[in-house]
């Protein structure tokens, strides 16, 4: 076989073993459980045969290897389990489907991603092209200081600044992102603006910080010295030289932040009230809503382990020494 | 291509100064050297670490590394000053007018391209030839340097071809503009002698053939000496002597020439011994599945020296694993006094540990850089001989006096050593357990010249103060003359010959030796020339 | 055998060898040359140390003192007035320096116990050990951190003890990889190996030959973790799941007042409360990193280049 397709199915493996271990770790969320949450999710009054039969509906009573299973089959055909909110005391169940209750959401949390993403990547990429080329400049110094301080901001922080100046001092944008499936495509983007703007900024320092980085470990190869002492010029190094060695430091770079990027969805959809995934999972942790958010962590998690997984590949298929074996 | 050597200067560096920037200072690295070099001309730049040698040919092509700043001078390259034109000016003289041999050619080689499309690059950027011309002419240079399938190989990638390979195809890059000027930096220093016979011969022809004006940097005056019309020998960033080839070999003006080839100075006359101390006996051992060590048999007499020599991956240094014990050997034993030493180190008593001590290649990594002198001494006399408090200390300076250190170094830390004192460091250390046989594994290898001959020396002096068996582990010959009673010659795992050293210095020799031998350039500049008529090439 | 030596000896051999200085005079030289950020977020970091340090001392009001008027606005007795139940915001900022930075900080050296002695562990023992270990590490770091707290906390609860715990071993996946990463390049070094040799025991070998010199990164990457596990717990608190009311927190004060920020039109000072806490949390952590970025620049021995 192909050590390039060795490799990548190598890659491949593993990330199903680790997604394997991520879901039995998120699936036992449920098996660590006090003794007693039947009755504080039902509530005190509720009467011991309520409390046994929701105990039943959970499976309770079979093996936990038997229930992991059916969770995971479950997982795997689109069904994610009942969550526990709308149960009461008396038995009466007006739960709802978690599925039912991620999947508008989820659509909404990948658009709001994937407008940060659509502006953040080329960004921080040409600006860490930027800073690496002309490093130790000014420009290099002020950009450095400033990712700097950028980093350290908490996402609220960078968001409230962002309410304060173009929706509460000048009404520009909104300052709660409220969309509904309703809502077109333009008034949607008008909307997400602000979170949008929030998360790049984010997340534009980090990668910016880390293209810079990787170029400059680049540029410090010795065959870029030799390829300046053949003549070619700044241009030349860049595209001919560095780059084609560059994919997969770069990917890791992307895969990363916008892996960071599903994090601070989380803390910004809940400043501006948008109703994604995050919010739905914050939520749930404050109800302890369990199945909702193994849900929503399932989703994250698979979500994380696949950019990885890409990176990784990207990695592999550029890779000369494993392109063209001895 | 018409031959360019004509009698007309083609480079005339003057008063040329430069600077680095390390530690938040500049420091000077050249101090005002001037240099001339005629077409068709082979210019020696040769000095130890830290003589500016490569920044100075990097400087004949106009070129500073980062961090690095011409302070004054000028550097006339065919009337031109290079000093006074801008990066994208010079440019159009590298890869084209003047190239460039780095010494680690693995790493100077683009992982990502062919090596056909590196060697033509520059010079199809130049709009020196089509393509397809410069492409049959770098399988005609692939030919001229004897690399095999000339035709094929430059299809490969650089981690598809051999180190020798990798710095021939170099030359062939350098050479495909045909350039006014090469400018060759140590190309041969990371390669295995027996290589370098090869290397060397090829680059010398090719620079004949065309007449191409060349300077080439080396701290071996005997490589230089094959290459080199003319030497110009630096030290601290400054000239030292110029002079002809023959003439500087024959006739050096400066005591720092001299000292250049200090090492092979040394004389030890060899002695006999009966009794032995030290015995490894059927040695098979393996790391993972590879066999590096192939039913080994060396036998050290007391107080005498072993000298272990092989090229890289012959498994010198894994015999030394061996007899310290961290590699088990799967068959066969080491013997300490005739009686067996247990074959892992955890089996060892603290006698058996102390009486075999080990001195390494690197002393920078070899010294803990958060300890002080007397921390790194003392441990083993107070750990082996429990001294301690006054007791320790007297130690100590005995010990820093017995390697001619005083007392003035006991609160030093590593980084505030020079290389040689480091090495004596190592050496208080080892001594300080009270052993019986030492293992110095290259530990003159990482050092100039000089400070190599002062180690040496001391070496042989301890050895006769306290009756100290040696295994040394090398791969200069040099030096193993200098120090050794006996000798053992390693190839691939294997002990080609084992005897005293004037059997393993006189014919006749088995194969390997004669090669491994005849491949050490000597301080004769018709060595290279008389070597390959007598190989036949 | 001992030749002339008229031209050479060994104690006075020269490189470029540096001036034996005391620990103190080095220090004071380096923080001489520090640039100005470094300087600045030294500053902010003993100020806020300080502020934690004395917070009782210093703060006006109790920390959940509550007074009558709520949403009072900025004035002299309450300089940046009160809170949604008439709490002293200008001394819930001081006594939340105390809290959330103490909680920080804990979570830090917890995680820094855990991680560093497991990698430790995992560099000087390769076997089963290590391969056990870096693997569940790379389980742990395959789910987003954020989001494992988020489970987590969902289980056992919010309480300060649980968050320390929580946050402490997910980070400690971190400082294990660093941990391991550095111990392995210098368990490599010739010096352990002479260590081995001698017969040294393993906690002879940790002690003195490892952790010296693994200590310049791990002590900037304890800064780094510090920062990231100050935004961890200020962002879930900031969430309503991490530090709980009455305990004065800065990530819960943001939370709290957050709804003051629609009226800047009409009073832009009561706007800005609410970036007031916000604007503590970002100011420690860019010292930090300020300090940091130096630090590292220092040991890594970056050469700075035209």
């Amino acid at each position: 076989m192909h050590p390039v397709v060795k490799t990548v199915l190598e890659r491949l493996g593993l990330g199903l073993a680790t997604l394997f271990f991520v879901s039995i770790i998120i699936f036992s969320a449920i098996e660590m459980l006090p003794g007693d949450f039947g009755q504080a999710i039902l509530g005190q009054a509720a009467l011991p045969e309520t409390v046994a039969a929701f105990r039943q509906e959970l499976g309770l009573d079979k093996p936990a290897y038997i229930r992991y299973f059916d969770w995971a089959l479950g997982a795997i055909q689109g069904d994610l389990g009942t969550s526990f909110s709308g149960r009461n005391a008396s038995g009466a169940d007006r739960s709802a489907e978690v599925v039912d209750k991620i999947a508008p959401r989820l659509w909404n949390t990948l658009f709001l991603a994937s407008m940060a993403a659509l502006i953040a990547v080329p960004l921080s990429l040409i600006l860490g092209i930027l800073t690496a080329l002309y490093r130790n400049s000014f420009f290099d110094r002020s950009v450095n200081t400033a990712t700097l301080t950028t980093i350290s901001f908490p996402e609220f922080f960078v968001a409230y600044i962002l309410i304060l100046f173009f929706a509460s001092l000048n009404q520009i944008f909104p300052s709660l992102a409220n969309v509904d499936p309703d809502t077109n495509f333009g008034e949607r983007i008008y909307r997400t603006a602000l979170p949008a703007f929030t998360l790049t900024l984010v997340i534009v320092a980090h990668m910016m910080r880390m293209t810079r980085a990787a170029i400059i470990n680049l540029l410090a190869s010795p065959y870029i010295q030799m390829a300046k002492l053949s003549g070619a010029s700044q241009t030349e190094i860049i595209l001919k030289h560095a780059l084609p060695n560059a994919w997969a430091p770069i990917a890791t770079v992307i895969a990363f932040n916008l892996a960071y990027l599903v994090v601070g969805v989380v803390v910004v959809e809940v400043v501006f009230v948008y109703p994604g995934v995050g919010q739905l999972m914050v939520d749930a942790v404050r109800t302890r809503d369990i199945p909702v958010v193994q849900g929503c962590a399932l989703i994250f998690a698979v979500t994380y382990i696949l950019l990885n997984l890409i990176a990784d590949i990207i990695g592999i298929v550029t890779n000369p020494r494993l392109l063209h074996p001895k | 291509m018409k031959n360019k050597k004509d009698n007309t200067t083609l480079l005339q560096i003057k008063d040329l100064k430069i600077e680095g920037f390390s530690d938040e200072r500049w420091h000077k690295i050249i101090k005002g050297v001037n240099l001339e070099l005629k077409r068709g001309e082979v210019l020696g730049l040769i000095g130890e670490s830290g003589a500016g040698k490569s920044t100075l040919g990097l400087a004949a092509m106009g070129y500073t590394q980062p961090g690095c700043r011409i302070t004054g001078g000028q550097i006339n390259f065919d009337g031109v000053d290079l000093t006074k034109r801008t990066d994208s000016e010079k440019r159009k003289y590298w890869g084209n007018r003047m190239t460039y041999v780095a010494q680690s050619a693995a790493a100077s080689f683009n992982p990502a391209h062919r090596l056909i499309n590196q060697t033509t690059e520059s010079t199809i950027r130049a709009g020196l030839k089509k393509q397809n011309e410069a492409f049959d002419e770098a399988r005609a240079l692939y030919d001229a340097l004897n690399l095999p399938n000339p035709e094929t190989i430059g299809e490969r990638y650089p981690h598809q071809v051999s180190g020798g390979q990798l710095q021939r195809i170099m030359t062939a890059m350098a050479m495909s503009p045909n350039p006014d000027l090469i400018v060759f930096d140590e190309p041969t220093t990371a390669l295995d002698v027996t290589t370098q016979v090869e290397v060397l011969a090829a680059m010398r022809d090719i620079v004949k053939t065309y007449g191409t004006a060349a300077i080439y940097i080396t701290h071996d005056l005997s490589v230089v000496a094959q290459m080199a019309d003319r030497i110009k020998v630096l030290r601290y960033g400054e000239e030292v002597e110029e002079a002809m080839t023959r003439k500087m070999l024959k006739s050096p003006k400066e005591d720092y020439t001299k000292s250049l080839w200090s090492v092979r100075s040394i004389q030890k006359p060899e002695k006999k011994s009966k009794d032995i101390i030290l015995e490894v006996k059927n040695v098979d051992a393996f790391y993972g599945s590879f066999h590096v060590l192939k039913n080994i048999n060396i036998k050290l007499p007391l107080g005498r020296t072993v000298a272990l020599v092989g090229e890289s991956g012959s498994g010198k240094s894994t015999v030394a694993r061996v007899i310290t014990g961290l590699l088990e050997p799967k068959i066969g034993s080491v013997k300490f006094k005739n009686r067996e030493l247990p074959p892992s180190l955890k089996g060892r008593t603290k006698d058996q540990l102390q009486k075999i001590q080990m001195i390494y290649q690197m002393a920078d990594v070899a010294m803990n850089p958060k300890q002080t002198v007397y921390d790194i001494i003392s441990r083993p006399a107070s750990f082996f001989a429990s001294l301690t408090g006054a007791n320790l200390r007297k130690r100590v300076v005995e010990l820093l006096e017995q390697i001619d250190l005083d007392e003035s170094f006991i609160d030093r830390y590593p980084s505030e050593l020079s290389g040689g004192q480091k090495q004596r460091i190592c050496i208080a250390r080892a001594l300080a357990a009270n052993p019986e046989v030492v293992i110095c594994d290259e530990v003159t290898s990482a050092l100039d010249q000089i400070v190599q001959e002062g180690i040496l020396t001391l070496l042989g002096r301890l050895q006769k103060d306290l009756n100290l068996s040696y295994i040394f582990i090398t791969h200069d010959i040099a030096t193993v003359k200098a120090i050794s009673d006996e000798v053992v010659v390693m190839n691939e795992g294997e002990v080609v010959e084992q005897g005293l050293k004037s059997e393993i210095f006189s014919p006749p020799h088995p194969e390997y030796t004669e090669l491994l031998l005849s491949s050490v350039p000597e301080m004769d500049p018709d060595w290279l020339t008389d070597l390959l008529k007598a190989r036949n090439y | 055998m001992n030749k002339d030596t008229n031209t050479y000896s060994a104690a006075g051999e020269v490189g470029s060898v540096l001036e034996s200085r005391s620990t103190f005079t080095r220090l004071k030289i380096e923080l001489n040359k520090a640039p100005l950020t470094a300087k600045f977020g030294i500053f902010i970091i003993i100020v806020f140390v300080g502020l934690a340090i004395f917070a009782p001392l210093i703060a006006p009001y109790g920390e959940a003192e509550v007074f009558p008027e709520p949403y009072a606005p900025w004035s002299a007795n309450h300089i940046f007035g009160t809170d949604q139940i008439g709490r002293d915001i200008f001394s819930r900022l001081i006594f939340g320096a105390r809290n959330t930075v103490g909680v920080a900080f804990a979570t830090t050296i917890l995680a820094f116990l855990i991680g560093g002695a497991l990698g430790l562990a995992a560099a000087i023992n390769r076997s089963y050990l290590d391969l056990f270990l870096s693997r569940t590490v790379d389980v742990l770091m395959a789910i987003p951190q954020l989001i494992f707290a988020l489970v987590l906390l969902s289980i056992f609860g919010s309480t300060i003890i649980n968050l320390i715990i929580i946050i402490a071993v997910l980070d400690s996946t971190r400082v294990f990889r660093l941990t391991r990463a550095v111990s392995l390049n210098v368990v490599v070094m010739d010096y352990v190996e002479v260590a081995k040799l001698r017969g040294e025991n393993i906690s002879w070998v940790m002690r003195k030959e490892i952790l010296p010199n693994i200590l310049p990164p791990l002590i900037a990457e304890f800064g780094l973790r510090f920062c990231f596990v100050f935004l961890s717990i200020a962002a879930l608190s900031f969430l309503g799941v991490g530090i709980q009311p009455p305990t004065a927190d800065w990530g819960s004060m943001v939370r709290e007042n957050a709804s003051l920020i629609q009226f800047a039109q009409y009073d832009l000072k009561a706007a800005m409360t609410p970036l007031l806490p916000a604007a503590a949390i970002a100011l420690l952590t860019v010292a930090v990193n300020f300090v940091v970025d130096w630090f590292l620049h220092k040991t890594s021995g970056i050469k700075d280049e035209k």
